[in-house]
């Protein structure tokens, strides 16, 4: 009887010493990595997951020109320091790779970008640098776009784009009945 | 002439059929009562919540009638502890006017004769932010940005202290808690002091009955905001009361493809908005007007 009071005694406190740890270090996990609402990420269609094709494919770490397959993929990233690998890892396609080996899915992607643009990433985890839609107040849905869906991550520099037309000007034949 | 004397029943049979005469004349007149009831419409800021409710209800026949659509007019009030501000980085902004039209097409602006936007897209000589004067908002090339150009899409600035709300002549126009700049189109009487007291050109005249076409009405509406204006009404763009007081980005925010716009609570230290005015380089246009606007410029880092 004694001795299991006492095995009691000692369990109790272990359990909640665990638990607290546990929990210590689940906030502390929040607090690191902040939840981002972020919609799928923009693949092409019919590409995802990567495994598909690339399990049964030995790795090939050169860097070369692709003649079969990702052939529209123009690589303007600082490309003469940088090659697929970089940032897609070689044993599992369908995880991005971070400089301390970590794996990260697709839409995460937005820490592999913060790695060298830590200054822009801050400010899109505020919210200022890119895009957020829907509600930012209350209990709505909000959509916070990733890196990737505004710049293609191969070619980031952004594209111009035609404007919408002018307003009419005041003597216009559509302005006047 | 002849010296006849009026004796005391002619003066008092004349004067009957005069004040007959003139008692029947609003009678005879063409005004049915829902114009009479129109005419008699109070202030907003003045209405009792059930008159609100008959005045909503009576737009939302008439909506329906015109256009065809049932409409959610919202008279909702300011949420508490709110005051927006709005942040647009100009580094960013390539000019391409798609904040112009999610605008017009949220707000059910006239869509041609006339044509009426709540953005206006200056384009500026780089190194000539200054000079609005030489700004031009025509411009149409095959692309944007151009090379030697910066974008300065000006709206509504919400100021603090409006000189628009000051020169109403009747109190059509005021500023709610949250610091929206509103209108009451019905108590509007089409003055246009206001539109010659904006310094940012925020606000635009309904010279005939706004062309709307049905299908491109948004129903969701505010009575103070986006609902369909008349004849002789004066609008303007109002951080889409409609979607902000519900938490949610006003429809510019949500269209700008380069992500310039921003918007948030000036009184929540979380804020986006807030953010923006503490960590990056922020002016505000025409400051030296002491207009107290809402509305931040700001530019990379």
């Amino acid at each position: 009887m004694t001795l299991k009071s006492l095995r009691m005694r000692t369990i109790i406190p272990a359990l909640a010493i665990i638990l607290l740890t546990i929990s210590a270090f689940s906030s502390l996990a929040v607090g690191a990595g902040q939840e981002f609402p972020v919609p799928p990420p923009p693949f092409t269609e019919g590409i995802f997951p990567c495994s598909n094709c690339h399990a049964s494919m030995e790795v090939n770490r050169k860097k070369r020109e692709l003649k079969d397959e990702h052939t529209k993929i123009r690589m303007h990233h600082a490309e003469t320091m940088r090659w697929c690998l970089d940032c897609h890892d070689a044993k599992n396609r369908d995880k991005l790779r971070l400089y301390n080996g970590e794996l990260v899915s697709f839409t995460e992607s937005h820490r592999l970008c913060g790695e060298c643009h830590g200054n822009l990433y801050r400010d899109w985890r505020a919210g200022i640098h890119g895009k957020r839609t829907g509600y930012f107040m209350g209990t709505g849905k909000r959509t916070y776009l990733l890196c990737a869906h505004c710049h293609d991550p191969h070619e980031p520099k952004f594209k111009l784009i035609a404007p919408e037309p002018p307003p009419f000007r005041p003597t216009d034949k559509r302005n006047v009945k | 002439m002849s010296n006849k004397n009026y004796t005391r029943r002619e003066f008092i049979r004349n004067l009957s059929v005069t004040a007959l005469a003139g008692l029947s004349l609003p009678l005879l007149s063409s005004c049915s009562r829902e114009e009479a009831e129109d005419f008699l419409q109070k202030h907003f800021l003045e209405m009792t919540g059930e008159e609100k409710e008959r005045v909503i209800a009576k737009l939302e026949r008439r909506y329906l009638e015109q256009y065809g659509r049932k409409f959610q007019i919202s008279t909702q009030e300011a949420l508490p502890e709110t005051l927006w501000g709005y942040g647009l980085e100009l580094s960013r902004c390539v000019g391409c006017r798609r904040c112009v039209y999610a605008c017009a097409n949220e707000n059910n602006t006239s869509r041609y004769a006339r044509q009426l936007h709540w953005i206006r897209v200056l384009r500026l000589k780089r190194g000539n932010l200054i000079n609005l004067e030489d700004s031009e908002h025509y411009y149409a090339p095959e692309t944007v940005p151009e090379k030697g150009f910066i974008y300065l899409p000006v709206q509504c600035q919400q100021c603090q202290n409006p000189p628009c709300v000051k020169v109403c002549p009747i109190h059509a126009t005021w500023q709610e808690p949250d610091g929206i700049v509103v209108v009451d189109y019905n108590w509007c009487i089409g003055c246009r002091y206001c539109i010659a007291a904006c310094p940012y050109k925020g606000r635009v005249f309904n010279w005939a009955e706004p062309n709307l076409p049905k299908d491109e009405v948004n129903p969701n509406v505010h009575y103070l905001g986006n609902r369909p204006r008349m004849k002789c009404a004066v609008e303007k763009c109002t951080f889409c009361i409609q979607r902000v007081r519900q938490g949610r980005y006003p429809a510019c925010v949500e269209a700008c493809p380069t992500g310039s716009r921003k918007f948030g609570n000036l009184l929540d230290p979380k804020s986006e908005i807030r953010y923006i005015i503490e960590r990056k380089r922020v002016f505000r246009l025409r400051e030296e007007l002491n207009t107290e606007s809402r509305f931040y410029y700001f530019f990379e880092s």
